[in-house]
């Protein structure tokens, strides 16, 4: 067992298990918590059927979506429309394989690991650009045309923005970027006197137009073309689609802890004395008192076979936090704890980005991408290079 | 150039109270109802199906005047009438209503039999609940829409003359 487990391909292989098996799960519920988000922002309930507050609700969907015929437009380009989906979803999932959860828990670390997730996102948007040309439909067209587009235009600054944690880390690889940030002892978005959260704006709003989530949501715009490149998609492909859209978005989170807030560490990775309150009353406290508050609201529901669900809920919530508390559990689940949940406020900013402002026009789109964040993410490397060379 | 960061921050700050704005939100109330899980929330003043009401006796308070049938624009209520005698007695008045059906397939649901009603006895409920396959069961009889008997009346024999003349008779 102890041989299996020290195996160098060990990790690797559980955590891709792990991500193919896991991650349209996590999709599915990334969806569900953005739909109850965005439904608590507008005075809504949400999904609210299907299981207690709707959470059978991704799963009734991803059956339905296996089961929905699959339409193939007359006068497609057949290849390529069943391709663009493959291409969408195989990038998001792959990118996932550069993400360093923890110390150790990566499948790949490499010397260009922050490249590649970028390369990968940029041949993403070719499975969406493909997909809408190969639909032979207007709607189509013309969501992977302004696709196209938005990914030449925001590319520039996102990798702009990308090369200030680079150069302070003097690293492409993401575990080293991690370890730059222990070493100095602050995340970066705190780094070079606060010029950095400037590159960090920069980067978020890039990497927002770069996923194509609300407001840069010109691909899709389904108040004007209808579902933009995936209008001819139906079932499994969609989801596929969906899949691909939510890796995506899920990857530039990481990426964006990784780079700005310090990956798997914990705040101020460097002073001992706050280990004993932020890496085991602190985890405890969150997931178990999230599992307590689970439980407030069971008395509410209903239907009995809805009251064992939402229990079983709050009982796995409540053990899950209290698992922190074994000290050879919690020196392995404590990285990936902080990892998450910094992903998850990044992803919940995006959601409520989506709840708050409405799209850009396509002319206000490129204005802010090329004559605001480009020449403004040149400012910024300049001052941050002269902000690090001080520094150093 | 002045000009131009003070539009980046009026940007950022327009962005910030929007934000501000939905996060606020988030945390009020939710408007929607939870229906059909939960009970719908009504206004007093929502007009659903009609419920005939008695008095503190328990005695109907309809006196089958006929004048909600004559206000009624879609001609939809439908009163038989017959006379309350000394060993029965079923409303305060003379007369009572032997039938008194509302015909809720042709029911607009205006309130003007209501209005009209002078002893106030036929008014709106807050059922809604009444779509049906059939619509002979959308005729609705007096027994169905009757108010159930107030605790501690005695119905249904109340001799003339020996009701306490709390209402001031």
């Amino acid at each position: 067992m102890q041989e299996l487990i020290s195996h160098p391909l060990f990790t690797p292989l559980l955590l891709t298990a792990l991500i193919v098996l896991g991650f349209p799960l996590v999709t599915g519920y990334l969806v569900h918590i953005e739909r109850k988000i965005l439904a608590d922002m507008q005075a809504r309930l949400g999904p609210m059927r299907a299981g207690p507050h709707g959470l059978l609700q991704p799963l009734a969907d991803a059956l339905k979506l296996l089961l929905k015929e699959d339409v193939v437009p007359a006068g497609a380009d057949k290849a390529l429309f069943w391709m663009a989906p493959l291409i969408a979803a195989f990038t998001g999932l792959t990118a996932i394989a550069l993400l360093p959860f923890g110390e150790r828990l990566y499948v790949a670390d490499m010397n260009v690991g922050l490249l590649i997730i970028s390369a990968l996102g940029a041949v993403g948007v070719l499975g969406m650009t493909l997909g809408g040309w190969a639909s032979n439909s207007h709607y189509s067209l013309l969501g992977s045309l302004r696709g196209a587009a938005q990914l030449v235009s925001y590319e520039v600054a996102v990798t702009l923005a990308m090369l200030a944690p680079v150069m302070s880390a003097s690293s492409l690889s993401m575990v080293e970027i991690v370890r730059a940030q222990q070493r100095r002892g602050v995340w970066f978005v705190f780094d070079n006197y606060g010029l950095m959260i400037v590159t960090f704006g920069i980067f978020l709003i890039a990497a927002v137009a770069e996923t194509n989530r609300a407001p840069f949501d010109l691909p899709e715009a389904e108040s004007e073309l209808v579902a933009g490149f995936h209008t001819e998609y139906s079932g499994f492909r969609w989801a596929l689609f969906m899949l691909g859209e939510y890796a995506h978005a899920f990857v530039i989170c990481g990426v964006t802890v990784v780079l700005f807030f310090g990956g798997w560490l914990r705040p101020f990775p460097n002073v001992a004395w706050l280990e004993l309150p932020l890496n085991f009353a602190f985890p405890v406290l969150l997931i178990g008192g999230s599992g307590a508050a689970t439980l407030m609201l069971v008395r509410k529901v209903r239907r009995p076979w809805q009251r064992v669900f939402l229990t079983a809920v709050a009982a796995a919530l409540v053990s899950a936090g209290l698992i922190f508390l074994v000290p050879a559990v919690n020196h392995v689940l404590i990285a990936p704890f902080w990892f998450f949940l910094k992903l998850g406020l990044v992803l919940y900013l995006l959601f409520w980005l989506r709840g708050t402002l409405p799209r850009l026009r396509y002319d206000q789109l490129m204005n802010l991408g090329w004559k605001r964040l480009i020449p403004l993410a040149l400012l910024m490397l300049f001052l941050n290079a002269i902000a690090g060379l001080l520094a150093a | 150039m002045s000009s131009k960061i003070g539009g980046v921050f009026g940007a950022a700050k327009a962005i910030a109270t929007g934000m501000g704005i939905t996060f606020k939100e988030m945390l009020n109330p939710t408007i929607t109802e939870d229906y059909p899980d939960s009970p719908p929330k009504f206004q007093e003043r929502y007009r659903g199906v009609h419920v005939l009401q008695r008095d503190e006796h328990g005695l109907e308070k309809c006196v089958a005047c006929f004048l909600c049938a004559a206000a009624c624009p879609a001609k939809c209520i439908y009163i038989e009438a017959a006379e309350n005698t000394e060993t029965g007695r079923i409303s305060g008045g003379e007369r009572y209503a032997k039938v008194y059906n509302i015909d809720y397939t042709r029911c607009i649901f205006c309130g003007y039999c209501v209005e009209a009603c002078p002893t106030d006895a036929i008014t709106h409920g807050h059922d809604f609940e009444i779509a049906s396959y059939n619509t002979s069961t959308l005729i609705y009889r007096k027994e169905q829409m009757l108010a159930p008997i107030p605790s501690g009346a005695q119905f249904p024999l109340v001799q003339i003359g020996s009701a306490p003349a709390a209402d001031g008779h």
